[in-house]
């Protein structure tokens, strides 16, 4: 149900778009306007977020230890996993954030005859999320060169590579393939596995949608629909420079996929996206294990917090330990008066 | 145990298929056998701490107070605000279930909720629906839901179904510790009077007299006593512990579960008598205290306010006996809180001029990662003596015993200890398995002893959380003949054994410092023949 919602979401925006900068000839809104708006909306909300986040204190040192501790000088530390020096830090959130360390570590549960329990490796997850990510990210970048004159190298660079097996003309763009099948593989993971169906929200599925009709307009433009390249580069660049034009007959499939990705952008601070910020921010990554060796500040105080002292539990038990000869600060009459 | 069911139907039973429902519309279902009965008022009230009353889980009403709603949402505004953690975890979960079967209570019982995204789903879902703007426009379609009496209802009964044990949080892409959600969870319950009685009476009782289960100096040392009785019996030599004593050297703080509970006990025998073999040795003074006698904190299933304030007796005790530095016995959440708390809550303002960086005076280890705190752990500490020959062992007394290693979890992964215990363990023992990858160090399973310990009410979901770990037992006894886990943890050793005794009756629990006494050969001691359990030494045993 709530996957067809999200379907169904995706697309009733398509439809926006289509009626919008088609049959009713709003270029100018589709093209320009609400693009601009939504990066924004993006930006500003980007931001937003990380400083809301960012105000809230840090009060304890309560990293997560994957491995063995700094400890006596024979025994050899895990100084990624469990890093006491800032360069520790650094190596463990670099490999989280580009390698998703974590994930490769899954496993799955499975029970068997009598009372067995077994664990084996799972790396699907792993390997699903990087695939998105990463053909995600070359996306995005081989888009600059909508946004670039002169297209730096780096960037023709990687459009190269991505056409690399020359299929087709336009030719192919291996991540093109790469990432509808990442984004399909974690759809149908969250509608075929029922415990991740079981808590799946219309969050989880909207931006996967939302992302795979990005994706289908985006291709269905590039290789059946062609629209007009040189014209779109000049919207964009039009965008980029501020002297907004709009081309006339680039094809109200471009309109779509724009007005898609906008949706995107400004859905993005708004939503559980917003982990690609927050991943930097998770104090059970980002802090050093060194919590005994270093002492941590606590920003704010507790208040009126009352201690059992030493001298109210003498005062209470003196007479059962002097009993007993344990050592007392005070003597026993004294304590009575 | 009586009305628990037997191994293999509770095991037959496990589903992992959730309902067909959607989890906001299954209401919560209060089992018993899976639940601890309410907070005795008293002990609420002896620590302060609001809204103390009689009120069953099991009744419709649980007298809340009128405006309750209104002091969640305070309380949970104010947790916003206090922690990064919490924030940051309320927001970014992507719901993409790498921390789902990672549970060890969802392993054992197939509840979904006990899945810990779901778990902590249950408050997000509060969270989104009335504090962030989406969810309070679009309610249940942007996965929010309003605060009920239901709602807090399943709370109380999820949140106190975590042992905050951090294991989903080592797989989570974000390092989303559902422990840390569930901690402020309970902070919120706490605010409503709703605890459980096997944490707020042990929190009063550690306030009072220092330890959990409320012994009152004399007794405590009684009990000490009694133990160096039997070790005069099994050795020929009497330790001489001390207590509260001014200027020794060091201060020793374990939990309290070592000096009252089987197999735990054997355990602290081993720490008297190790420090007796140390004085006679070495002329190391180290001092017992019966006000700061407990290491476990029960305030850090409570508050982290109630953490501090049983936190501080140690500085406190370590400041007025003058010693250089403390040794900390082996304790789970003890350790969690030394390494990751104790110097921010309790730091210099408690810890006055005389205590030093500690430094072992026999082998001249400087221990520097504690440079701060100014506490070891006895792992590292006894690790230390045996790397540089200090103790005279003979592993020969420990030959009926064949070893593994159980990774207790808030020292494995609130503070990285894998490698010490198992290097002692390894030097006490001849026979020495490790359980299977995956079960064990940062992946260790809990002991799923949860919030209820030891309570006999709650064995059913006890013995489902234990599962994970006892199928590994399981594993290496049938495979390899395994007949002993160790453990540094008193919360293992109080829950451990039961859940050995159901799962796989043939292994039994200890602690490290056990097998360290049994093992330690005092010069003009008697010839042993008999272990610290009373147990017939191998090639001692009575024709
Ligand atoms: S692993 Fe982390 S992000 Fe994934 S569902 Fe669990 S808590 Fe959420
Ligand atoms: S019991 Fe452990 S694994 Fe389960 S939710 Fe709590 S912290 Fe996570």
């Amino acid at each position: 149900m709530k996957a067809l919602y999200s379907l169904f979401l995706v697309f009733a925006l398509a439809a926006l778009a289509l009626v919008g900068a088609g049959a009713l000839g709003m270029e100018k809104a589709f093209g320009l306007y609400i693009p601009f708006l939504a990066v924004a909306v993006f930006v500003v909300g980007f931001c937003m977020r990380v400083v809301d986040w960012g105000k809230s204190a840090v009060p304890f040192c309560i990293p997560t230890t994957c491995g063995q501790q700094e400890s006596l000088p024979w025994i050899k530390q895990s100084t990624i996993e469990n890093p006491s020096t800032t360069g520790g830090v650094v190596m463990r959130m670099l490999l989280e954030v580009l390698l998703f360390r974590s994930l490769f570590r899954n496993t799955k549960v499975d029970l068997h005859e009598g009372t067995r329990v077994t664990y084996s490796s799972s790396k699907w997850l792993w390997l699903g999320a990087l695939a998105f990510h990463y053909s995600f990210l070359t996306i995005v970048l081989r888009h600059m060169r909508f946004f670039t004159e002169p297209v730096p190298g780096i960037i023709a660079g990687i459009e190269a590579m991505d056409s690399m097996l020359q299929i087709g003309a336009p030719t192919l763009y291996l991540t093109d393939v790469v990432f509808v099948a990442a984004v399909t593989y974690l759809f149908v993971r969250r509608v075929v596995v029922p415990q991740i169906r079981y808590i799946s929200l219309v969050q989880d599925y909207f931006p996967l949608f939302l992302i795979l009709g990005i994706a289908f307009s985006g291709i269905f433009m590039r290789y059946f629909a062609k629209v007009d390249i040189i014209s779109v580069k000049q919207l964009a660049m039009g965008l980029v420079t501020f002297s907004w034009v709009v081309p006339e007959g680039i094809g109200v499939m471009f309109y779509i996929h724009m007005f898609l990705v906008s949706v995107l952008l400004a859905y993005f601070p708004l939503s559980k996206l917003m982990h690609m910020g927050g991943v930097f921010l998770s104090p059970t990554r980002n802090m050093n294990c060194a919590s005994r060796k270093f002492r941590h500040i606590n920003p704010w105080k507790f208040e009126n917090v009352h201690y059992h002292t030493y001298e109210e539990y003498e005062d209470e038990f003196r007479e059962k330990m002097v009993d007993k000869d344990l050592p007392v600060d005070k003597p026993l009459a004294e304590g009575a008066e | 145990m009586s009305d628990l069911p037997r191994p293999e139907a509770l095991f037959a039973n496990i589903d992992y298929t959730p309902p067909k429902a959607d989890w906001m519309d299954v209401p919560v279902e209060i089992k018993p056998g899976r639940y601890c009965y309410a907070a005795n008022p008293d002990s609420v009230n002896y620590v302060g701490l609001p809204h103390a009353r009689k009120w069953n889980p099991l009744d419709d009403d649980w007298k809340l107070p009128e405006n309750w709603q209104e002091i969640i949402f305070n309380g949970l505004r104010e947790r916003l605000q206090k922690y990064r953690s919490f924030k940051i975890f309320m927001d970014i979960c992507v719901r993409c279930g790498a921390c789902a079967d990672k549970c060890h209570f969802f392993i054992g019982s197939g509840d979904p909720k006990n899945m810990p995204v779901l778990r902590a789903e249950l408050l997000r879902s509060v969270y989104r629906g009335e504090f962030t703007t989406f969810g309070k426009i679009l309610g249940r379609f942007a996965g929010g839901r309003k605060l009920t009496p239901e709602v807090l209802k399943e709370w109380w009964y999820y949140f106190f179904q975590c042992s905050e044990c951090r294991r989903c949080s080592v797989f989570c892409p974000y390092g989303i510790d559902t422990a840390e959600v569930t901690i402020i969870g309970r902070e919120l319950l706490n605010l409503l009077g709703l605890n459980i009685d096997w944490i707020a009476t042990p929190v009063a009782n550690c306030y009072r007299t220092g330890n959990h289960l409320g012994i009152q100096p004399h007794a405590f040392f009684d009990m000490i006593d009694f133990f160096c009785d039997d070790i005069e019996d099994i050795t020929g030599i009497r330790p001489e512990p001390s207590f509260n004593k001014k200027g020794a050297d060091i201060l020793f703080i374990t939990p309290s579960g070592d000096v009252f509970a089987d197999p735990g006990t054997y355990t602290c025998m081993g720490y008297l008598m190790l420090f007796e073999y140390l004085k006679r040795e070495y002329g190391l003074d180290v001092t017992w205290s019966t006000y700061a006698s407990e290491g476990g904190n029960f305030g850090f299933f409570t508050s982290h306010e109630t953490m501090k304030r049983l936190n501080s007796k140690m500085y406190m005790e370590a400041d007025r006996l003058g010693v250089k530095w403390i040794l900390g016995g082996e304790c789970g959440h003890m350790w969690r809180v030394i390494h990751q708390y104790m110097d921010t809550l309790n730091g210099p303002e408690f810890q006055h001029s005389r205590m030093e960086v500690p430094s072992n005076p026999i082998t001249g280890t400087v221990f520097k990662n504690a440079a701060s705190t100014k506490m070891v752990h006895i792992a590292e500490f006894t690790a230390d003596l045996i790397k540089h020959g200090k103790l005279n062992l003979n592993k020969k007394r420990n030959a009926n015993i064949h070893l593994t290693w159980h990774d207790s979890c808030n020292p494995a992964r609130g503070m990285g200890l894998l490698d010490e215990p198992r290097f002692v363990a390894k030097s006490v023992v001849e026979k020495f398995t490790e359980m299977p990858e995956g079960t064990i160090r940062e992946q260790t399973f809990c002991c799923g002893g949860g919030a209820g310990l030891n309570a006999g009410e709650n064995d059913e979901l006890r013995m489902m959380g234990g599962l994970p770990r006892a199928n590994a037992v399981k594993y290496v006894h049938d495979k390899y003949g395994v007949n002993m886990l160790g453990c540094v943890c008193a919360i293992d050793r109080a829950v451990l054994p039961n859940s050995m005794q159901y799962w796989v009756p043939e292994v039994d629990v200890c602690g490290l410092h056990e097998l360290v006494a049994n093992a330690l050969v005092f010069p003009g001691e008697k010839e042993r023949e008999t272990d610290l359990r009373g147990e017939d030494l191998p090639g001692m045993e009575d024709e």
